[in-house]
């Protein structure tokens, strides 16, 4: 099966070449929904025919690159475009085309009706093929093709309704935004291939991996290496700096938000570090600081969830912070953890969003979650599904998040400190307090809209199926990776081994033995999370005045936090708008227009003055010449006489 | 065959002379038609051309003034074969592009094009310099008469412009080939000549002291034509004045003549001096990059827009030229091409909204998209090869030449390619803002309220660049293969120069 893995990629571009020329033409909703879907769908099977073919050799012959064609060579650098199909790319692809396939089912009720339905299935099928590129290429810039091509999706779809307004700005800026602040990281990303190349002579994985094993732990090429990946990482996967993009990027349709800014794209940065964790163990000071980065993305990020009231932009800044849990277990060496994280994250964050955009739609465009309440008893499924999703994200045993979580907070209270742990700890019990002030205020106690004009109802067949299916498996994603000390075989975990062989070998963690700290550290997070959400329906459901007085009390904190920290505000003060305006002034009126240009015309206009001075000397009358003439004749016999 | 194919656009110059003036649609097809033969005609050369030879291919050589061995001395090689190419691809698509819009005096009109593209051929296939210099003049007087006549409202103060700057750069160059020719009659059995291949061998054991002034003197003129930070100031003025035509040739060709003369002229005739003036090509390439993206991000005018990232783009190859790696001199060779595609594209399609509304004013629009979808489509992917999106062919360049500098021993430090590397990030943005304010939001003018998507000739004009841009963005082997030897070829020649080895290089011929 494994020389089917081109077939993965071919069929979501086909995909897209028929929707992207023909749609207009299909004239269909159903067709073009059809075809959107099954180009993903078709590509699902494909991988899961693969991985059950994986799972019957043994761990060393799991790995096979299939080489297409030759892409770009010149001077000593050649770069094939190649597949490698191997445990971790295995594990990306279900996860992309699996819980990809589930959104684009979805979209077809989502988008009935929407004129551009044909374009937003071409462009969600580009998608799927640039993340697929991503995660199955064998070489950094194959990698990076598809890492700038989810940029341009993510550009397209959010910008889908390129004509609505969003917030005080519009969907396009919303759109541009994404694109150019995720260049802020390919730059990095950039100048990593750049140093990778000239250090390793190569841009394949197995080449430089296999010669960076060879590496002094500490190397500084190798830390400036990872540093510059990872300043990518920080883009695509939002975390700071760079995550004010994501945010914004609800403005698009929300199977966009569900698709590329929950369950795939945000993890790119992820499964980069990952894939190169062979590197990053080698850079100690860079693990440190993704922990660092990505534990304060959490943290920082689950503030500001608090106290949001679009229903899509608490899961936004969910996912930031949730993206930060991936990173701060990457940064202490946990990668398996991490990637556990990234597909139990996968399916109940889309189910998250995908929840969201039926209570939308059912609620004719309406994200304020302030003006909704009551839902449940309208919307039966969806409720019941969003429910589980936020037990999942808040880390309730026996859910997937739970053991996704506490994987990693085990492993940084271990290999990290206590420090971060306690953080990380805290965090979680925000993530569990926001989630349920969302669920309590959208689903549950009285009808805060007028029922007169709005009848929300149960979503459609379409949406719902998806919704059940990521339920399902929000519920039992957690088993395959259920620990030891709990009883499990964490298959996840010896499944993906190989693949952080390596970089596991370089670290050289100390091996931990189950124990009854790690018992405790479990019961405490569970009793936090708990509590957490009981506080949250407490004062949702009974006392909504002590989150209004709260607010009332601490109003400076909660302006800031209402306002995320005036982050795009100090952005656009600080850097925008001065290159904006030196750019104009200064350098084009200034430099372009007043020194450069007016210099040249200056000399022009000199040489011109001149020859019009010397320009009288040439009358074209006789007269003059001669005057002149005998003028000077006489002048220099005079001078001949005086002398 | 070379001879064929540089003066087959006298062909439909002489038919012109048989037509009468009102006769317009048959004047526009032998325009047309004269054009696309002469593509045929390069197509069969390009067929023919061996990739795996490093030297001048299809060589034609008579004498011409014998005792100063000056001779009509024609040749392609890896270096010139793809612009020759581009030179005869982009013609007929800026005659069809023109098939409306100009009106008056059009036989002069289509007469000038085709004098253009001659004298764009015999730039590229020269090698001769005497020959050079006479067709890298000849060249500028029809493009004169493109922006003087047929140009905007300031047409003549542009045409004016860009006449005296290309010319105060090439008078300098005349002295330095004259000078040249005769430093050859003063070696031992020497004699005067203009031949390029005799001079490649001896020039570089010219005193350094008089190098360097060789050097600037045809730099100089190179740098102007790029245009090279702070020689650029003609090109956006000569961009919004000429028409629509005008600008796809002046900045798909015309510009690329002067990085071009770098490759061919100054690195291999003057390599001591190209060593030391290095830093400040990189340097002022670099500043173009950064420069360029930034004057560009605030423009109003659309045309003025695409003109200053010209300069923009046109950094990278400079900066790709004087990395003198191979990566760098292929990326170099290569976004050439890029460039006078997506830039050629985009001045095309600038060009059919101007015919529709009269304006390129970028607050005149908005909301074009939901008017015209088909147009907005073609902008959308022309910007993005503009801005490199990896798989198209913008990045295929940009990747090269960034990789080539980076790893540049000549350039000596990375911080070249870390700045110019910001470019990457400044394009998006002023692409990207200018494609929102045109395209996005809803419609505000009335003006746009009635527009037309483009008609099936326009479609016809704008599929062919299309095609090119997403080949060479999947496959750009196709496109790289025929410069590799010579690429490789300059830069073994540098690296022997510097190690000091004055080359004695076989320039072989075929």
């Amino acid at each position: 099966m494994y020389t089917y893995v081109s077939l993965i990629i071919v069929f979501p571009f086909l995909g897209f070449l028929i929707n992207g020329l023909f749609g207009s033409r299909i004239k269909s909703e159903k067709v073009s929904g059809i075809i959107g879907t099954a180009s993903v769908a078709i590509p699902f099977l494909i991988a899961c025919s693969i991985f059950i073919e994986m799972l019957g050799v043994p761990a060393e012959d799991r790995k096979h690159v299939v080489t297409m064609f030759q892409w770009i060579a010149a001077g000593s650098l050649s770069i094939p475009v190649a597949y490698q199909v191997d445990q971790l790319s295995i594990l990306m692809t279900l996860v992309v085309t699996g819980v990809g396939s589930l959104i684009h089912l979805y979209s077809i009720g989502y988008m009935h009706g929407d004129k551009g339905f044909w374009r937003f299935f071409a462009y969600l099928n580009l998608f799927i093929f640039a993340m697929l590129n991503l995660v199955l290429a064998d070489n950094f810039l194959l990698m990076f093709l598809g890492w700038e091509g989810v940029g341009l999706c993510s550009y397209l779809l959010i910008g889908f309704w390129y004509d609505r307004k969003f917030e005080k700005s519009t969907t396009s800026d919303a759109a541009k935004k994404a694109f150019i602040v995720n260049r802020i990281g390919d730059f990095g990303f950039l100048l990593g291939m750049f140093l990778i190349f000239t250090t390793f002579g190569s841009l394949q994985f197995d080449s430089v991996f296999g010669q960076a094993a060879l590496f002094e732990k500490g190397n500084s090429t190798i830390f400036w290496i990872t540093l510059f990946l990872f300043v990518g990482a920080t883009g695509k996967s939002a975390q700071i700096p760079l995550f004010i993009w994501l945010p914004d990027a609800m403005a698009g349709p929300t199977p966009v938000s569900a698709l590329i800014h929950a369950a795939t794209m945000v993890t790119a940065g992820i499964y980069m570090v990952a894939r190169s964790s062979i590197l990053f163990a080698l850079a100690p000071a860079t693990m440190h600081i993704i922990a660092v980065i990505g534990l304060a993305t959490a943290f920082f990020a689950a503030t500001i969830g608090l106290v949001q009231n679009d229903i899509k932009k608490v899961l936004a800044y969910s996912t930031i912070s949730q993206l930060g849990y991936m990173f701060l277990a990457c940064g202490v060496g946990a990668f398996t953890a991490g990637l556990f994280h990234l597909m139990t994250h996968a399916f109940f964050k889309a189910l998250l969003f995908l929840g969201a955009g039926a209570v939308i739609h059912a609620m004719h465009d309406e994200q304020d979650i302030r003006k909704m309440g009551g839902l449940k008893k309208y919307m039966p499924t969806t409720y019941k599904t969003f429910f589980i999703a936020a037990l999942a994200i808040s880390g309730i045993p026996p859910l997937s998040g739970f053991f996704s979580k506490d994987e990693i907070l085990w492993k940084v209270f271990i290999d990290g400190s206590p420090v971060l742990w306690a953080v990380g700890v805290l965090t979680a019990g925000m993530t569990a307090f926001y989630m349920f002030r969302l669920v309590t205020l959208t689903f549950e106690g009285g009808e805060r809209f007028d029922t007169h004009h709005t009848h929300p109802h149960e979503a459609p067949k379409t949406m719902t199926v998806p919704l059940v299916i990521l339920a399902v498996l929000s519920i039992v994603g957690g088993l395959v990776g259920i620990p030891l000390s709990l009883g499990g075989g964490n298959s996840f975990e010896r499944f993906l081994q190989p693949i952080f062989e390596k970089a596991e070998m370089k670290m050289r963690l100390p091996y931990h033995d189950a124990s009854a700290i790690e018992y405790m550290l479990m019961l405490t997070s569970v009793v936090i999370a708990t509590s957490s959400i009981l506080a949250a329906r407490y004062v949702y459901l009974r006392r909504t005045e002590i989150a209004a007085r709260i607010a009332a009390r601490f109003s400076g904190v909660y302006t800031l936090l209402f306002n995320k920290y005036y982050v795009d505000e100090v952005y656009d003060a600080a850097i925008v708008m001065p290159i904006k305006k030196t750019s104009e002034t200064l350098l084009w009126k200034g430099v372009d227009v007043a020194v450069i240009d007016s210099t040249i015309n200056t000399g022009a206009k000199f040489i011109g003055f001149m020859s019009e001075i010397f320009r009288r000397v040439q009358t074209g009358v006789t007269q003059t010449y001669a005057i002149v003439f005998i003028a000077g004749i006489l002048f220099v016999l005079g001078w001949l006489i005086v002398w | 065959m070379l001879s064929l194919l540089l003066f087959s656009p006298f062909i439909g110059i002489v038919l012109l002379f048989a037509v009468k003036k009102e006769q317009t649609t048959l004047i526009k097809s032998i325009g047309l038609g004269t054009s696309a033969l002469s593509f045929l005609i390069s197509a069969v050369i390009y067929y023919y051309f061996t990739s795996e030879f490093t030297g001048l291919q299809f060589i034609e050589k008579h004498p011409w003034i014998e005792g100063l061995d000056i001779s009509y001395f024609i040749g392609v090689d890896g270096l010139s074969i793809l612009l020759v190419m581009l030179t005869t691809f982009l013609t007929p698509l800026a005659l069809l592009a023109s098939w409306e819009s100009i009106t008056v005096r059009l036989k002069e009109y289509v007469a000038m094009m085709l004098l253009l593209e001659v004298g764009m051929l015999g730039v590229f296939v020269a090698s001769d310099l005497f020959l050079f210099y006479i067709f890298w003049e000849a060249m500028l007087i029809p493009m004169y008469f493109i922006i003087g006549i047929w140009g905007g409202k300031d047409r003549i103060y542009a045409a004016v412009k860009f006449f005296l700057y290309t010319m105060a750069g090439s008078l300098l160059m005349l002295i330095a080939i004259l000078w040249l020719a005769n430093y050859a009659s003063t070696l031992p059995g020497g004699h005067f000549t203009t031949n390029l291949l005799t001079l490649y061998t001896l020039s570089p054991s010219i005193p350094m002291n008089v190098q360097v002034w060789m050097f600037l003197a045809f730099a100089l003129s190179f740098a102007i034509k790029v245009p090279l930070f702070p020689l650029h100031t003609w090109l956006p003025d000569a961009h919004v004045q000429a028409p629509t035509a005008g600008s796809v040739i002046l900045a798909g060709v015309l510009l690329k003549m002067g990085t071009y003369g770098l490759v061919r002229y100054c690195l291999p005739l003057f390599p001591l001096a190209s060593f030391q003036f290095t830093p400040l090509m990189s340097t002022l390439a670099v500043i173009g990059i950064v420069y360029g993206a930034l004057v560009a991000m605030v423009q109003t005018d659309v045309k003025k827009l695409v003109a200053y990232s010209s300069v923009s783009h046109l950094g990278f190859v400079v900066l790709g030229i004087f990395s003198m790696t191979e990566e760098g001199m292929q990326g170099a060779m290569i976004q050439m091409i890029n460039h006078g595609l997506s830039t050629g594209a985009l001045f095309l399609l600038v060009g059919m909204l101007y015919d529709r509304r009269h304006t390129r004013e970028i607050s005149q629009f908005g909301g074009l998209a939901k008017q015209m979808p088909v147009y907005a489509t073609f902008f959308m992917i022309v910007t993005l090869s503009s801005v490199g999106l990896p798989g198209l062919n913008g990045f295929v360049g940009e990747f090269l030449i960034l990789l080539g500098s980076f790893k540049s021993l000549f350039l000596g430090s990375v911080v070249y390619t870390v700045v110019a590397a910001t470019g990457v990030i400044f394009s998006a943005v002023y692409m990207l803002w200018m494609y929102q304010r045109v395209f996005f939001g809803k419609i505000t003018n009335a003006a746009n309220e009635s527009l037309a998507d483009l008609t099936r000739r326009e479609i016809a004009v704008i599929v062919p660049i299309v095609v090119f841009i997403v080949w060479i963005g999947v496959y750009p082997g196709t496109f790289l293969k025929p410069s590799t030897s010579a690429s490789k070829q300059v830069v073994k020649l540098m690296q022997a120069a510097k190690a000091g080895e004055l080359p004695k290089a076989n320039f072989s011929i075929k």
